[in-house]
């Protein structure tokens, strides 16, 4: 009862929430800024995003505070020790899968197509950019000198857009005519051929350097400074991410956002609405598909490396996994969903195995090797979800409806162009005689 | 003048034959009701229509414009809408929400003036929330505009459903068992409420519908559907004593109570 209290006296107290929020961020920077190797501090500061997300501040507000956090205060406090870069590693990671989850959920959260092979228009971004920034292009492009310089990438960021989100029709085209579980299937199918070809796409003309991978692509390059460190990806990955979130959150709600919902509720309704089923989920794929292009070029360019391993169906399955735990159709849950699990594969449960085995080493109990976090990650993974799936169907932050305001709706002029020529009292005048 | 003409239609369904041979001149402005036993092929028939099924045979004009072949939201971009006779709601999303899902084709807003949030399509958005609310208010769902779809009472789900439709800004409306489930007072305001659609919105209507008092009371012309055949067609008066349709549908009491 009285945590209720409190809880309602503070949702009812803008300035309260400041205070607290203001307070929270301090202590978090302050801790990470000085205790440098604690991997808590740097999490509860990402953290403040969540708390900031959950005040009743005006989204300008909640941008604004966000955006110091993620800007300034978070590589801030990180860059006084050693882990900084390992901390941007882990940051610009989570905007990347951020990126693709968000993606995903525009095909399955919004349009309800449920895909499989997602990380394929990773691949294509990643190989896009790959095989032009390296001299592997010299193998069959006729014309051109190769590596291209470093600031194509920039450009490239674009073509890499471009050529998921023509992948994504190209896939759409004959994938739409399934439905459902068959489409599952499929679009698993178009993944893992994806991966193949690129695995195998050496012979006869060396394109892809199969197996091998591309080794040492040309890292970005701006006014002359290259982009080598996780420190400057993140800054590149937030850009990028920030724009993504904006795109979402407008199509979201928007005639093309509602027609994506439409058909996922019901296609044969959407369709005597006028929707053209075939165009909205095509769009829905290539949308969702371009996301994950333009990471992929990052990715390429931050890992300096791509191969074919990179893509596999578990990366497919994980990226699903974030949307699904965070809220289909959901973008503040997804974003969460995304984050959480991507630090709990990269930080905690690698964390945690490292404090079992200084402990298994000073004698105090012993963890056979077999059963290490970092080796059950897939089974601590798998728990999380059933547990989630159990108690928290809906994701961790559910997909909210627009809540639309009556005095907004509510209009004297009625001759505009969307006239459908009804008006207010119309049904009042009563022509029947029964 | 006919402004839904229907020649020689029939549909299989394998050795079904849903649809036999029907042929129909529908007026414009006319409110024409589609009666018959469950089975009959009524629903089919609307189906056609609609484009959701292809006509074995036959013919629709649509203003003397052949509609056969085009595809569902080719037809409602032609203007004919419809209800669904098992409701078809956009569940998850809201009442006002689903109102504006019917306007897709009267907006403009396309993939990146929507990412950029153009002036344009900001205004747009506006106006088409105003006229959505509007049409809830002309059905009489106003109250419910934030609700989830899915959560509506049944009678509300079904006049949702018609102005959903209305907001496609149709010239002729396909009402499917419009109250069916209703109880009698929902009824009886459904019935004005279709009557008065036809009068203020330039609408022909087409309606399937079981209860005979609002068949009798609002339509000025009436098919009759058995097997799939048309076994007869003529004002309420006339179907009232068909001999053919007493026995194949409405009963020797129904006849009756039914004036
Ligand atoms: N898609 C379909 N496939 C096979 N049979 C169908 C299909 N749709 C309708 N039918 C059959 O056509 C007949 C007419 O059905 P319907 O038009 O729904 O009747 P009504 O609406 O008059 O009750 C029924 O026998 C029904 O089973
Ligand atoms: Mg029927």
């Amino acid at each position: 009862m009285d945590v209720k209290n409190l809880l309602s006296t503070i949702q009812a107290n803008k300035r309260l929430q400041a205070i607290i929020v203001g307070l929270y961020i301090v202590v978090t920077f302050a801790s990470l800024y000085l205790a440098q190797k604690s991997v808590i501090a740097f999490l509860l500061l990402l953290a403040s995003l969540l708390l900031l997300y959950f005040t009743s501040f005006s989204n300008r507000v909640k941008w604004l505070v966000g955006g110091l956090v993620l800007v300034v205060l978070l590589p801030l406090a990180a860059s006084q020790g050693e882990a900084y870069q390992s901390y941007m590693e882990v940051a610009t990671l989570v905007g990347i899968y951020i990126a693709m989850a968000l993606g995903l959920n525009i095909v399955v959260g919004l349009a309800g197509l449920l895909d499989l092979g997602f990380v394929a228009f990773f691949a294509l971004g990643s190989y896009t950019y790959g095989i032009f920034a390296t001299s592997q292009a010299n193998n069959f492009m006729p014309f051109g000198h190769y590596p291209l310089s470093g600031e194509s990438f920039w450009v490239f960021i674009f073509i890499g857009c471009l050529v998921a989100a023509l992948f994504g029709v190209l896939l759409g085209i004959p994938v739409l005519r399934v439905k459902g579980d068959y489409l599952a299937i499929v679009t698993l199918g178009f993944g893992e051929i994806i991966r193949i070809i690129f695995n195998n796409l050496d012979k006869p003309v060396n394109i892809t350097n199969g197996a091998m991978g591309l080794a040492s692509v040309k890292p970005p390059e701006l006014f002359g400074i290259q982009f080598m460190y996780p420190s400057q990806f993140y800054y590149i990955v937030l850009i990028i991410l920030i724009a993504v979130i904006f795109a979402v959150r407008r199509l979201e709600y928007s005639k093309i956002g509602r027609a994506w919902k439409a058909v996922r509720e019901n296609e044969i309704a959407a369709q005597a609405m006028g929707i053209h089923l075939v165009r909205t989920k095509l769009m829905a794929f290539a949308v969702g598909a371009s996301f994950s292009g333009m990471m992929g070029v990052v990715f390429a360019a931050k890992q300096t490396f791509v191969d074919p391993t990179s893509f596999t169906l578990v990366e497919s399955i994980t990226i699903l996994v974030m949307v699904i735990l965070g809220g289909m159709g959901s973008v503040p849950g997804v974003i969460l969903g995304a984050a959480i699990v991507t630090i709990l594969n990269l930080q905690v449960l690698t964390e945690l195995t490292n404090w079992l085995n200084q402990l298994s080493l000073s004698g105090v109990i012993h963890v056979p090797d077999a059963l290490s976090p970092a080796k059950m990650q897939r089974f601590i993974f798998g728990i999380i979800l059933i547990l989630f799936a159990l108690y928290r169907p809906q994701g961790l932050l559910p997909a909210k409806n627009p809540v639309f305001d009556e005095k907004d709706l509510k209009d004297t002029d009625s001759n505009h162009p969307m006239n459908t020529g009804v008006h207010k009292g119309g049904t009042q005048h009563v022509h029947l005689d029964s | 003048m006919s402004i839904l003409t229907v020649k020689n239609l029939t549909k299989q369904f394998g050795g079904l034959v849903a649809n036999s041979n029907i042929n129909m001149e529908v007026q414009q402005g006319s409110i024409t009701a589609v009666i018959g036993p469950n089975g009959a092929g009524k629903t089919t028939f609307f189906n056609m229509v609609t484009g959701v099924y292809q006509p074995t045979s036959g013919e629709i004009l649509l203003n003397n414009e052949s509609i056969v072949g085009l595809k569902p939201h080719q037809v409602t971009k032609k203007g004919i809408a419809r209800t669904f006779q098992n409701i078809r709601l956009f569940g998850a999303i809201t009442v006002l929400e689903n109102v504006m899902v019917g306007m897709h084709n009267h907006l403009q807003g396309g993939l990146f003036s929507t990412i950029l949030n153009l002036p344009r399509v900001k205004k747009e958005e506006k106006e088409a929330r105003r006229e959505a609310y509007r049409l809830l208010e002309y059905v009489g769902l106003e109250s419910f505009f934030n609700e989830e779809a899915r959560n509506l009472p049944y009678g509300a789900q079904r006049k949702l459903e018609i102005a959903r439709a209305l907001a496609t800004k149709p010239k002729v409306l396909l009402l499917d068992e419009p109250a069916a489930g209703m109880n009698p007072k929902e009824t009886n305001e459904l019935t004005k409420l279709i009557y008065n659609m036809r009068e203020e919105l330039d609408l022909t209507i087409i309606l399937i519908e079981h209860d005979m008092k609002l068949v009798m009371e609002i339509s000025e012309h009436i098919v009759v559907l058995d097997h799939g055949e048309k076994i007869a067609e003529g004002t309420p008066d006339e179907i009232r004593n068909n001999e053919k349709v007493i026995e194949a549908y409405l009963g020797k009491g129904a006849a009756a109570t039914a004036s």
